[in-house]
């Protein structure tokens, strides 16, 4: 990743029969970054992808190519290529037929299609597969070949509409993975469309997470994980307990009828916040040595650890522990200032 | 199978109006009556290839051709402005096309003859504006106009019900790589819609090949096609075997170009409307 700059939204806003889908979406993107756009479906991210790539115009705003306007430039006349939710391959052509689309159509050698086919076919792991139909082939393989017919033409941006999406949980995996080296080992920038956050955080160099058609928040995987900007992003991004609280004065919040110390500032005294806690880092302790106490509400086993129900004082606490408290005891519930993170309400 | 009498009287139905009649037709064809009585012969067969009857089947799949083809070159548009994405959702428009097939086929030919005839709808406008009266019907173009009319909708509907099922992201993607719109119908839609044009032709080629009605009517009498001929055996002439003998040769063309169009279809994987 550089820092040289290759695409660019400014103040880009779309409706649809006078529904705002996107409004004043301003972004850029890095040369070889792979950057993910993630928010629940309805979001816009789709429809940011598809102005990309030509397929919608913007309602108003400007889309920059390497500093130049390509606002209204046809699809096929911009240097990107994309890979489609539902892979829509051509399916009266064979695998190789429809790798070789694009070269076709720039009219390149035929001997230099057929050795550029090739290569292509082994960086996806479909190598022998140029004469088999496309309707023949299994959804992941399928995949393949949508992301080797878009990088045969070596793009330089490559466009993902959530392409694992119809994949089973293992294959996508490993897809994840798979495409997370093709992206690293042709150095292209991957512009990429999830509603995954976890798939979010695998993969990217820098996450961009929308909602109702406005960026929440672009920041890498650990910067949105960790220091979530309001309460839709922690919401989103992992399992959050949300709480509303109040801050006293500098560095101390009150909520659960407790005053937390936390590392927050700048707040009006006794404003109203959204206080957000990760289960992960809502600490049992025994009885009479916490902050506060709960009653064990429910314990569901998930495999690496157990996931739980606090109630104290009215809230109800999501607590991931690898110890296991028995449902009905009291137990103690410790918070540390690292792990409180205060947000502005938004209304 | 337990059910299997429920069938039995589509099976008499069956043996009366499709098994007996075709055997009936085949036995004319081979038999003629004489002194001997009834007697074995091919000379019905034979009769056909006397170089008028020839002319009359050449004339029947020239006038069909040429009006298939005027329906692809018209009806193929017509499904893509149908089919296209302002269109789409107006179901009227397939409906105007669709109407016209609710009317009486013999009605919708008459109509025809009020418009083009001497005294007609358009001679009289071009007589109006002070232009001679023209002789719009009993000609070739009359009788193709007749074809175009009456089986372009068979064209249209099969066509279009091939492209509105393309998957609008095929499309997108063969953009994405760089195909502009002619190369997209040439590379992409043409070829995935070939099972509709395929059905389509067939549709269209048939009827239009056998048909009696919109020869005498807007022919004249003028332009015998296999259908008047089969249809004069019977009705006219009573030699009931040449007749026969006709459309047995007639039965044999569709059934071949049928078999080849189907092995069409099938390598395709075709949709098309039914």
């Amino acid at each position: 990743m550089t820092n040289q700059e290759i695409i660019r939204l400014v103040d880009v806003s779309k409706t649809f029969d006078d529904t705002p889908v996107l409004k004043n979406i301003n972004l850029y993107i890095r040369r070889n970054e792979f950057v993910t756009l993630l928010g629940p479906s309805g979001c816009g991210k789709t429809t940011t992808l598809r102005i990309i790539g030509g397929f919608e115009e913007p309602t108003t705003g400007k889309v920059l190519f390497e500093g130049k306007d390509i606002t209204n430039l046809p699809p096929y006349k911009r240097k990107l290529n994309t890979v489609f939710q539902k892979y829509a391959l051509f399916p009266h052509m064979n695998v190789a037929e429809n790798i070789a689309f694009g070269l076709n159509i720039k009219k390149m050698d035929k001997n230099l299609i057929k050795e550029k086919v090739e290569n292509m076919l082994n960086l996806v792991n479909l190598k022998g597969f140029e004469n088999r139909s496309v309707d023949s082939l299994s959804g992941g393989q399928q995949q393949r070949v949508a992301i080797a017919r878009a990088l045969v033409n070596e793009p330089d941006v490559l466009l993902l509409d959530e392409p694992l999406g119809a994949l089973d949980l293992k294959l996508r995996k490993g897809m994840q993975i798979e495409l997370k080296n093709i992206q690293k080992k042709l150095g292209i920038t991957f512009i990429y469309v999830t509603h995954d956050q976890e798939e979010a955080l695998t993969m990217s160099d820098t996450i961009v997470v929308m909602n109702e058609g406005v960026i929440q928040q672009i920041g890498t995987p650990i910067d949105i994980y960790n220091e979530p900007k309001n309460a839709f992003v922690a919401d989103f991004i992992g399992e959050s307990n949300i709480i509303d609280g109040v801050m006293i004065e500098d560095y101390v919040v009150e909520f659960a009828n407790h005053r937390f110390k936390c590392l927050d500032s700048g707040f009006e005294p006794n404003e109203k916040v959204d206080v957000v806690v990760r289960p992960e880092d809502v600490k049992l302790v025994p009885k009479g040595q916490g902050m506060i106490e709960g009653r064990v509400l429910s314990v569901l086993f998930k495999g690496v650890h157990y996931e739980m129900l606090v109630q104290s004082n009215g809230i109800k606490w999501l607590v991931h522990s690898t110890l296991m408290e028995p449902v009905d005891s009291i137990v103690g519930i410790n918070i540390l200032p690292d792990d409180i993170h205060i947000m502005k309400k938004v209304n | 199978m337990k059910k299997g009498w429920i069938a039995y009287p589509y099976v008499v139905w069956l043996i009366m109006f499709i098994f007996v009649p075709l055997l009936l037709i085949v036995f004319y064809s081979v038999t003629k009556t004489t002194d001997q009585g009834i007697v074995f012969t091919l000379e019905h067969f034979q009769r056909f290839f006397e170089p008028i009857y020839i002319m009359v089947l050449l004339r029947s799949l020239y006038l069909a051709l040429i009006s298939t083809i005027i329906c692809l070159l018209l009806g193929y548009p017509l499904a893509m402005i149908l089919a296209s994405k302002e269109y789409r959702h107006k179901r009227v428009l397939i409906l105007l096309v669709v109407i016209p097939m609710w009317m009486n086929f013999l009605l919708r030919t008459y109509a025809w003859l009020t418009l083009l005839e001497k005294n007609g709808v358009i001679n009289n406008f071009i007589s109006f504006i002070g232009l001679p009266r023209m002789e719009l019907l009993y000609n070739q173009g009359a009788v193709i106009l007749g074809m175009v009319y009456n089986f372009l909708p068979f064209m249209v509907l099969p066509i279009y019900s091939v492209l509105i099922k393309i998957d609008k992201s095929i499309i997108e993607a063969a953009e994405d790589l760089g195909a502009n719109s002619r190369v997209v119908f040439r590379k992409i839609i043409f070829p995935l819609s070939l099972p509709g044009v395929v059905s389509g032709i067939t549709m269209v080629y048939m009827p239009a090949v056998t048909t009696f009605v919109i020869s005498r009517l807007l022919g004249g009498g003028q332009f015998t096609l296999i259908g008047n001929l089969i249809e004069q055996q019977f009705l006219y002439t009573g030699e009931w075997g040449f007749g026969s003998a006709l459309s047995l040769i007639m039965m044999i063309l569709i059934l071949f170009s049928m078999a080849i169009m189907s092995k069409y279809e099938k390598e395709n994987e075709g949709g098309g409307l039914f």
